[in-house]
């Protein structure tokens, strides 16, 4: 379509695969496979962090909620499979067994337990995720300027503050043993070891396929509609286009691929506590963004897989947060652009990478 | 084609638009004439819902427009090329134009068509439009009206900051579409040029309507070429 041509579009993928294939038989021969773990988490979270460069770099929208989102789905895949489904001769329990929803499986202490299926509480993440970025999205993208920000800033805080007070969440303590979310039999979403390989390329091509997704969304309608709201929202709007639908849209997938990547992390960890619907982590989702070049998926890929991998290796020690802080003070103040100057500055950004469009300090609208 | 009755509108408390009617008939090209802050461009904002009405009533081939947010006006069949242009300087002037048709489902026909009427934007398709020149941009904010196949065209300040000569090529450029069956509402502050392609017009001052007439018969009105085209100030005057 009008993209860049389809050649051009596909070489990041294949250097990405590369790369991707290169760091596991490395790792591999290198007899340092737990590296792989923490990848598989950093491609999770890249995962949120493409759908929040969507939002923020193309629709011009900034979501402080990502971090709850995230949470949702994976507090949804937790506390449903994890739950006994105690008074099973209910007739609901047993319509919901013939259809599929529920699953058995033996529990820690012999017997065996009944508890909502992977697949339903993997669904049940996205919906919920989607119904309450409705909620937020609805009122909030009705009205211009930051006031998404500010609405899911209070909705962060709120999704974190319940957490970390129900019991039924586990409180401070989250949830542990949630059971693998099974794809077909060669494949389990799990931490065990023997699949650690498998997992690492599911999720890099969950990553990857996330990425294509969002792509082909920019150069479709709906994309040009969100970059042109972005550019000129009146403009826009007398062109025909629905601003608050649209950005609502944005908002809600982006709220799904967050979910999404959360219960799926959650099933590779085998559980999760409240700290990932902490205002912290949704601010560090931000400040990747911002580092990734705003309005660039690639970029948001490659600077959060490599933050988040020294972070998840403890690098930064309990200077954790203080270092995600710092880089969105710094990336602001010296570099709105993102990370992308340096490969801008070696002059294999033009090549590797579509060439950014505009930097951020020319465009006023944003901070 | 187009009624407006009783139109008053403004910024915050501030009425800009004191209650003015008219109407533009199917095939005219009516223009809009005024000095700066008259309310002209207020008056096309407000008939392509950018700006809420405050009273009155905008009819558009008969039906009622006023309760219909902006995008939704589009589908009767109007299209603003707003004021200074403002096409989406980051996105190609392809994707300039396939936004201009977002609301019409033969949009690659019409921009086809369109790019016929500007050949200049034909060659630089894949151009991001904020490195147009500033007659391009201004060709541009009119082809991407042009997408949506528009039966009404609200035209603002189309010559502003463009060479004489190009204002010359561009009117021609409005009288031609006229010719194709778009009817325009022109606003122009270069009255001269506008009510040389119009039929009729309507002098706005201040947020009203002074004065109304052909086209032919305001240009040779004392008053309003004292006041708009800058003519006969001293035999009128002294």
């Amino acid at each position: 379509m009008t993209g860049p041509s389809c050649r051009q579009a596909l070489t990041p993928f294949f250097l990405a695969a590369l790369l991707i294939t290169g760091a596991q038989l490395a790792a591999t021969a290198a007899h340092r496979e737990f590296y792989l773990t923490q990848l598989i988490l950093c491609a999770y979270y890249a995962c949120v962090v493409l759908g929040l460069t969507f939002l923020v770099g193309y629709a011009g929208q900034i979501s402080l909620a990502h971090g709850a989102f995230f949470a949702i789905g994976g507090y949804a895949t937790a506390v449903l499979t994890t739950t006994p489904l105690r008074n099973s001769t209910e007739p609901w329990v047993a319509w919901l067994e013939r259809a599929h929803w529920l699953a058995r499986r033996p529990g820690l202490y012999g017997g065996e337990i009944l508890t909502v299926s992977p697949w339903a509480a993997f669904l049940a993440g996205l919906l919920v995720a989607c119904l309450a970025a409705v909620l937020i999205g609805l009122p909030a993208l009705r009205l211009r300027g930051h006031y998404l920000a500010m609405a899911t800033l209070g909705f962060g805080l709120i999704v974190y503050r319940l957490l970390l007070g129900s019991a039924f969440a586990g409180a401070a303590d989250g949830i542990t043993g949630v059971p693998p979310l099974r794809l077909g039999g060669w494949l389990e979403i799990s931490g065990r070891a023997s699949v650690r390989v498998r997992n690492y390329y599911f999720a890099w091509g969950f990553a990857l396929l996330t990425l294509a997704l969002l792509r082909n969304l920019l150069v479709s309608r709906i994309g040009l509609a969100l970059r042109a709201i972005h550019d000129n929202e009146s403009a826009a709007q007398a062109m025909g286009v629905p601003i608050g639908r649209v950005k609502l849209q944005a908002f809600v997938l982006s709220a799904a691929i967050a979910a999404a990547a959360g219960s799926l992390l959650t099933h590779t960890n085998g559980g999760l506590g409240p700290s990932e619907a902490s205002a912290m982590k949704s601010v560090r989702y931000v400040a990747l963004v911002a580092a990734g070049g705003m309005a660039s998926l690639w970029g948001a890929l490659a600077v959060s897989s490599i933050l988040n991998f020294f972070s998840l290796r403890g690098w930064f020690g309990t200077l954790d947060h203080a270092v995600f802080g710092a880089l969105l003070i710094a990336i602001v103040a010296f570099a709105p652009g993102g990370f992308g100057f340096i490969w801008r500055g070696v002059g294999l950004q033009r090549r590797l990478f579509r060439p950014r469009k505009k930097r951020l300090d020319d465009d006023p609208r944003n901070p | 084609m187009l009624q407006v009755r009783n139109l008053r509108c403004g910024y915050g408390s501030l009425e800009v638009i004191r209650g003015i009617s008219f109407h533009v008939a199917a095939g005219e090209i009516v223009s809009l004439i005024g000095a700066n802050g008259a309310g002209k461009t207020t008056v096309l904002n407000a008939l392509a819902g950018l700006l809420p009405p405050w009273s009155g009533e905008v009819r558009l081939q008969g039906k009622d427009l006023s309760a219909h947010p902006p995008w939704r006006r589009v589908l009767h069949a109007m299209a603003l090329v707003p004021e200074g242009r403002q096409v989406f300087g980051d996105m190609t002037v392809m994707e300039n134009l396939l936004v201009g048709g977002y609301r019409n489902p033969q949009r690659r026909r019409a921009i086809d068509d369109s790019l016929k009427l500007f050949p200049r934007l034909r060659e630089r398709a894949h151009q991001a439009a904020g490195t147009l020149s500033g007659g391009e941009q201004q060709m541009l904010a009119l082809a991407r009206a042009l997408a949506a196949e528009p039966r009404l065209l609200l035209l603002d300040e189309p010559s502003m900051g463009l060479a004489p000569r190009l204002v010359g090529e561009l009117f021609r450029l409005i009288r031609r579409l006229r010719d194709r069956g778009v009817t325009i509402l022109l606003v122009e502050q270069n009255a001269v040029a506008a009510l040389q392609i119009s039929d009729r017009a309507y002098v706005l001052e201040t947020g009203d309507i002074v004065m109304e007439g052909l086209a032919p018969d305001l240009s040779n009105n004392a008053e309003v070429r004292r006041a708009y085209l800058g003519k006969g100030y001293k035999e009128v005057w002294e």
